[in-house]
């Protein structure tokens, strides 16, 4: 059908579409700077006014990765030569690499890295799949106390979680959970579940029940029923639910900075803390902050298809 | 060879009773419709035969052996649901073979049954498709199909063509009644439909507040209903429903209705049969079609008022004025030129039914 427009229409879409870019242009500024300062050379990060046109490097990822100390006299010419490009950077900028033999020494990144990874992405799975187990009884079964249930679990979000950060921190510190993988996954499976069973429910609600009828009828268990046809039916909510739980995981910072400090110390506690002393390495921390956002964008990017609705409407009449 | 048996069958939901003391036979491959308004508890005696519902008293049996405590997919019957219920995330092809996948057949034989139904069912050509891209029928061909593929020991069908456009649902009538004919099976089929039950049954049960009112071939059911409730609910244009009192004439019996200022003329023979209730607590019920209505005078003929006509295209109905009460009349088209016009009316003696005022129970006497 050919739609007719009437200018003022026009005019209202013209200008809704200039709203749009204008925010969009907004939310990307903080990102945009992040990116440029992770690929600038170093003297440029801070100056004034901010250097948009630069010559694009990637030693802050090199510092980034490595463990480095200032060096007291130039370094001797073939040392130099016989090193690799990026370690040519590293001396150019008056440090050198630490080595043990030599094996280059790694900073801690990529292991706090793998530690939010970790955390985030058994938390995600657990909390998720918690959650749609228990959105499908509550959309399905009877049960008794199913509203006051319901509501007790939504209590959980009714405060801040930090405070019970100390509390949380005691207990954990008793029980030795402190410090540990398992003892951040608990805490974030325990924050997202909440969220993820009310969103799963929404989305539970929404399956007809005659599709597990069906399925029953047909010579299925429940349990088949379920595994063939409502989680594919769910993948769209088990999708959005999933990138809001790995989402708040993967941000999460005051527990993370309370319940760790070495082994188990993720990302986010952990890029601030290289701010420390002495003059700050802006464009290392934006290195490691760029690295940082790349997880989160991706798996959005990969769920894209899912968060959109309506893939799965339209083949049962109501 | 599948008979279904339902014995005393008892459902409640809290306090609510909604099915009571059903008793039903249902023989080999006969096709049963479950006819009733909303609430009737059709649905859910079909659902309990299902086994997707549980029932608090009484015995399901299917060729003789109790299955209420068997799971649905122990039953081996098929169901087909008024949403289609068709899976949006597979093929057609995968939908019909869905209740396959749950034995263990070779993915040869699947094929091969799937395309046999498809045939059948003249889908063969939609099996690539999913079921978004299908229309309203063909979504409901498959879902028969994905009922019939696995030969099952009986059909349960819950309004399956209640959510099609009128054209279509003729369509799928018919179709429905093919296949029926064709593969035959066990069926029972859920409607509130009358003329879906009058056109498929071989027996309909017709159910009113959780009772069955009546059981019984679609001619029974329309020439002898049980009670007032299957009177009115079956037929189109609705029966007549009227007070009525009988007296004795020299020769003959005087039915008046309501407070008509004369009678009309029955057999002489209709007072020994009403059996001591001619006098109060009778009602008469006739059929549209058993109000004969003429232009000019006639013995046993009254004269009356026409006030309402409508036009169906192949037939009028007459509203006529008898008293107070309102006769409706079906008429051939045109024969009554507007409100207003005086004719003259008789009620066909053999197309009359008596019922008991009090209990709606017909009192079973045909002239």
């Amino acid at each position: 059908m050919a739609a007719v427009r009437t200018s003022s229409e026009v005019a209202f879409n013209r200008a809704a579409i200039a709203a749009v870019l204008v925010a969009t242009l907004i939310f990307l500024a903080p990102i945009y700077w992040i990116a440029s300062t992770a690929f600038k050379p170093k003297e440029l990060a801070v100056s004034v006014p901010p250097t948009v046109l630069f010559e694009p490097e990637v030693t802050p990822f090199v510092r980034l990765f490595t463990k480095r100390v200032q060096m007291q006299k130039p370094v001797d010419p073939q040392v130099y030569e016989a090193a690799p490009w990026w370690e040519k950077r590293i001396y150019d900028g008056g440090e050198r690499v630490l080595k043990v033999g030599k094996d280059v020494q790694l900073s801690q990144y990529p292991d706090r890295f793998m530690n939010s990874l970790i955390v985030a992405v058994i938390s995600t799975v657990l909390a998720v799949g918690m959650g749609t187990f228990t959105a499908y009884g509550f959309s399905r079964f009877k049960i008794a106390g199913e509203a006051d249930l319901l509501f007790f679990i939504l209590s959980t979000r009714m405060l801040p979680p930090v405070v019970v950060a100390i509390p949380m921190f005691l207990m954990y510190r008793m029980v030795g959970l402190n410090d540990s993988h398992i003892g951040l996954i608990i805490l974030y499976v325990a924050f997202n579940l909440s969220f993820s069973v009310w969103l799963m429910k929404g989305f539970m609600d929404e399956i007809p029940k005659e599709y597990e009828e069906a399925a029953l009828v047909d010579g299925y268990t429940r349990m088949q029923a379920f595994f063939k046809i409502v989680l594919p039916e769910a993948a769209t909510g088990i999708a959005a639910t999933a990138v809001f739980c790995f989402i708040t995981a993967w941000n999460e910072y005051a527990f993370a900075l309370i319940m760790t400090n070495r082994r188990a110390q993720t990302a986010p506690p952990f890029i601030p803390s290289q701010i420390g002393s002495g003059l700050p390495d802006w464009t290392t921390i934006a290195a490691g902050t760029f690295l940082f956002l790349l997880p989160v964008a991706i798996f959005t990017f990969l769920l894209r298809n899912h968060l959109l609705r309506g893939v799965t409407f339209g083949a049962i009449r109501k | 060879m599948t008979q279904i048996e339902l014995r005393g069958i008892e459902k409640f939901f809290g306090a609510v009773q909604v099915i009571h003391n059903l008793n039903l036979a249902i023989a080999d491959n006969e096709f049963i419709v479950l006819l009733g308004q909303s609430g009737c508890g059709k649905t859910t005696t079909l659902r309990a035969v299902a086994g997707l519902e549980t029932i608090d008293n009484g015995d399901i049996l299917i060729d003789g052996k109790p299955v209420q405590h068997l799971k649905a997919a122990d039953r081996d019957i098929a169901m087909v649901f008024q949403s289609f219920s068709l899976y949006p995330h597979m093929t057609v092809f995968e939908n019909v073979a869905f209740p396959l996948r749950a034995t263990r057949m070779s993915s040869g034989e699947v094929d091969k049954s799937v395309r046999e139904v498809a045939r059948v069912l003249r889908i063969t050509d939609l099996l690539d498709k999913r079921p978004s891209a299908l229309s309203g029928g063909d979504m409901q061909r498959v879902a028969i199909g994905r009922a019939l593929v696995r030969r099952p020991k009986a059909m349960l069908m819950d309004e399956p063509i209640g959510a099609l456009d009128a054209k279509l649902r003729e369509e799928m009538r018919a179709e429905i009644k093919r296949l029926h004919v064709k593969q035959g099976s066990t069926t029972i089929y859920v409607t509130h439909d009358q003329i879906e039950a009058m056109s498929l049954a071989d027996r309909i049960v017709i159910m009113h507040e959780g009772f069955i009112q009546q059981v019984g071939t679609p001619d029974e059911v329309y020439s002898h209903p049980a009670n007032l409730f299957v009177a009115q609910f079956v037929g189109s244009p609705v029966m007549n429903i009227a007070e009525a009192r009988v007296a004795d004439r020299p020769g003959a019996a005087s039915v008046t209705v309501g407070d008509a200022p004369a009678g009309f003329e029955f057999p002489h023979r209709l007072l020994s049969k009403l059996n001591g209730h001619s006098n109060g607590g009778l009602t008469l019920g006739i059929r549209p079609e058993g109000v004969l209505v003429r232009h000019d005078a006639a013995p046993g003929y009254m004269p009356v008022e026409a006030s309402i006509i409508e036009p169906l295209g192949s037939f009028d109905i007459v509203d006529l004025k008898v008293g107070s009460t309102m006769l409706r009349a079906r008429t051939k088209a045109g024969y009554v030129s507007g409100p207003g016009e005086k004719v003259h009316v008789r009620i066909d003696p053999e197309q009359a039914h008596f019922f008991d005022t009090a209990s709606g129970k017909s009192l079973g006497v045909r002239l």
